[in-house]
């Protein structure tokens, strides 16, 4: 499998935009139970943050913090500049939020539904009748705008509340779990639409466990567990220091196997060479060693048949970066 | 079962909600009411109850009017008849009323926060720039606009049959009495709309914040005055039988009796609709000096009489909203 990730399609860019979501030390404590701790984030403008971890790490409650539904027990929060628990209407009327479970008014039609999150944001009728068909009919739901949302699936709900979004037209749009429950092809589609969403500048801030789909659509994740935040950066940079490279390359080459194996071996960058067919080796490598493989082989006299990278995964540094925390805490 | 919401301990509760929030609490109060209004007045919960007081409305009047035909002239309250004369076998109008309010009131708030939570509405609602006292306020806000609109229509249904069917228009001081009236009703109306809210922050099924208002309400209907007169007994015991510890008993059980909005409904409309009412309870000779028995007392003397009754209803309406909003501001949003 070849996995394109995220940060090869986007140059990698060392001057970042300004800081949009900042928070420092941030705590939130039901009773004895601490559901967020001291974390530390930065959302920098135009980029796809993913907040991922298991279930109760604490995502959507350090969501609901950053858009002052909830008041944080300790810490700061900055968005856009405002404090949420004080200025949670600078801050809402800028961000848009899809909650993981999404609702709207059952015997309500589409628009009447946006209808009145039209008017909760202060926007003119006119504002509104221009808005609102323009932002159904984007997210494919022309044909039903007059319909009762009791009669829409699942993911047609879900692409009302990016509608509903849209709406709003928002800075930042924060997404819990979007993708919970839509079909591959939903899924997809959802994602895709999560880039011209960021091609439009917004910043998008989601939390999920799905964490391929993470991959093919965020710059930076931070993985989250028990109201922390333990690592966070691209998924190159994760791998870099999860797995030190976690790149997996396949050569298949025919020639003197142990002379292969040990000019595969010397190259730099290279931590294991396994054999696993006669005339197929792996490399375990800190980066795409393709060429210097290929060249490897050749001046060791080998036939070079074929060539194959498979980036690292989310779902590996995930495992193995939460299996060493564990035994690192075990031991 | 039902399900307690959970509500953060107060110890928890961070520094930070002392400090001042930015902007007005009430930003986006009248789209919300604009938006719960139009459910009421659509939703078909109300439109029965509509049509059942509509009915008793027309039903009680015409029967009044059957046996006040013959009087016109001679009473100078007769449109006042039309609301508080009971003909057999139907009570009098204010008597439906003072059970109709009550339904129509908690059927428009047993579910107004529960109800968002289980539609999932509420996070997505509260994601928008508004706080939450306009929620709540918006919505109580349309329950009582809804409640004032509905009964006003119904007050003027009973001035128009008055009109056609006595042949003769109302007095202002008939006008005024009936406002007075209509305004005292609409805030016994606006008792159980906030105590529907009060339950409908406590629990999360409707049902059961239905089934604790409806409790409340058949308490101070049917057992409260039971009670009231068992308790008077406990605290003001009459050990000698002097006429001093059976007033002093008579007192209590009135006192305790006011405690019910049914009372104070009742006092306050009867006070106002019949002028002829001096005092509830009983009259000590004192009060009766100087006066005509049976004579009409004027309308600021009428409304003087009933202002405790009438503020009252006003304050109970105000503290039960008051409590509700307190408990919603604590809860938890998480949908
Ligand atoms: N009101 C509350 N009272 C007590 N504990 C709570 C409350 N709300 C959340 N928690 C706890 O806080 C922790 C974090 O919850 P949160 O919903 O943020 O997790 P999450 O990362 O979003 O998980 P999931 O992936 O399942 O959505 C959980 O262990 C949860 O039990
Ligand atoms: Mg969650």
């Amino acid at each position: 499998m070849s996995v394109v990730t995220a940060s090869s399609r986007t140059p990698p860019t060392k001057t970042q935009g300004q800081v949009v979501i900042e928070t420092s030390q941030l705590t939130k404590r039901y009773g004895k139970f601490t559901a967020v701790d001291n974390l530390n984030l930065t959302v920098h403008r135009g980029e796809v943050f993913g907040l991922l971890g298991p279930n109760g790490a604490g995502k959507t409650t350090t969501i609901l913090m950053l858009l002052g539904l909830t008041e944080p027990t300790s810490g700061s929060v900055r968005v856009l500049g405002f404090d949420p628990s004080r200025e949670p209407l600078d801050v809402k009327a800028r961000v848009g939020y899809l909650p993981d479970a999404i609702g709207f008014y059952d015997e309500l039609t589409a628009r009447e539904n946006l209808a009145y999150i039209a008017r909760l944001n202060g926007l003119s009728q006119a504002e509104a009748a221009k808005r609102i068909p323009a932002a159904i009919e984007r997210m494919g739901l022309g044909e039903v705008i007059d319909h009762p949302v009791a009669t829409f699936s699942r993911g047609m709900r879900q692409r009302l509340g990016v509608a509903e979004l849209l709406l709003k037209q928002p800075e930042i749009i924060i997404m819990d779990e979007p993708t919970l429950g839509l079909d591959p092809e939903a899924a997809h589609n959802f994602l895709n639409m999560i880039l011209q969403l960021k091609q439009e500048g917004i910043t998008i801030l989601l939390s999920s466990h799905l964490l391929h789909q993470v991959q093919q659509v965020c710059d930076r994740v931070g993985l989250f567990s028990n109201g922390r935040m333990m690592i966070s950066g691209t998924v190159a940079d994760l791998a870099q220091r999860v797995l030190r490279g976690g790149y997996r390359i396949t050569v298949q080459a025919r020639g003197e196997a142990d002379v292969l194996k040990r000019a595969l071996l010397a190259l730099p960058g290279v931590q294991k060479v396994e054999q696993t067919q006669p005339e197929t080796f792996v490399i375990h490598g800190a980066h795409d060693l393709r060429s210097d493989a290929a060249s490897a082989v050749v001046n060791a006299g080998g036939k070079l048949y074929g060539l194959d990278v498979e980036a690292p995964s989310l779902d590996e540094i995930y495992s193995v970066y939460f299996k060493e925390a564990s035994n690192g805490a075990g031991s | 079962m039902a399900q307690a919401v959970k509500v953060q301990s107060p110890a928890a509760q961070p520094v930070s909600q002392a400090r001042k929030r930015k902007g007005s609490p009430w930003t986006g109060l009248w789209a919300v009411v604009a938006k719960e209004m139009a459910d009421h007045l659509s939703s078909v919960r109300m439109q029965i109850l509509e049509v059942l007081i509509l009915l008793t409305a027309v039903g009680t009047v015409y029967a009044v009017m059957q046996g006040v035909r013959q009087t016109v002239g001679q009473d100078p309250f007769i449109f006042l008849r039309l609301f508080t004369t009971a003909r057999e076998p139907l009570p009098a109008f204010i008597g439906f009323l003072s059970f109709l309010v009550p339904l129509i009131a908690i059927s428009m708030s047993f579910d107004a926060v529960n109800g968002e939570f289980n539609r999932r509405t509420m996070s997505r609602v509260l994601a928008q720039p508004i706080y939450r006292d306009a929620l709540l306020m918006g919505k109580f806000l349309a329950g009582f606009f809804t409640l004032a609109l509905v009964l006003t229509a119904i007050w003027l249904l009973v001035m128009g049959m008055g009109i056609l069917g006595l042949g003769l228009p109302p007095s202002g001081e008939e006008v005024a009495r009936s406002l007075i009236f209509l305004v005292a009703t609409i805030f016994y109306g606006g008792i159980w709309l906030a105590l529907g809210m009060v339950f409908s922050v406590v629990f999360r099924q409707p049902a059961t914040a239905a089934l604790g208002a409806l409790a409340v309400w058949l308490f101070f209907t049917i057992f409260w005055g039971m009670l009231t007169s068992l308790l008077a007994r406990l605290i003001s015991p009459v050990t000698y039988g002097t006429a001093q510890e059976l007033l002093r008993q008579i007192q209590t059980e009135q006192a305790l009796s006011r405690i019910s909005p049914n009372t104070l409904y009742v006092e306050a409309t009867l006070g106002i609709l019949n002028p002829a009412i001096r005092s509830f309870g009983i009259l000590l000779p004192t009060q009766l000096e100087g006066a005509i028995v049976g004579a009409p007392l004027p309308l600021a003397q009428s409304l003087m009489l009933i202002w405790p009754q009438l503020t009252g209803l006003i304050a109970a309406t105000i503290l039960l909203f008051a409590l509700a909003y307190v408990l919603f501001q604590r809860q938890e949003i998480r949908a």
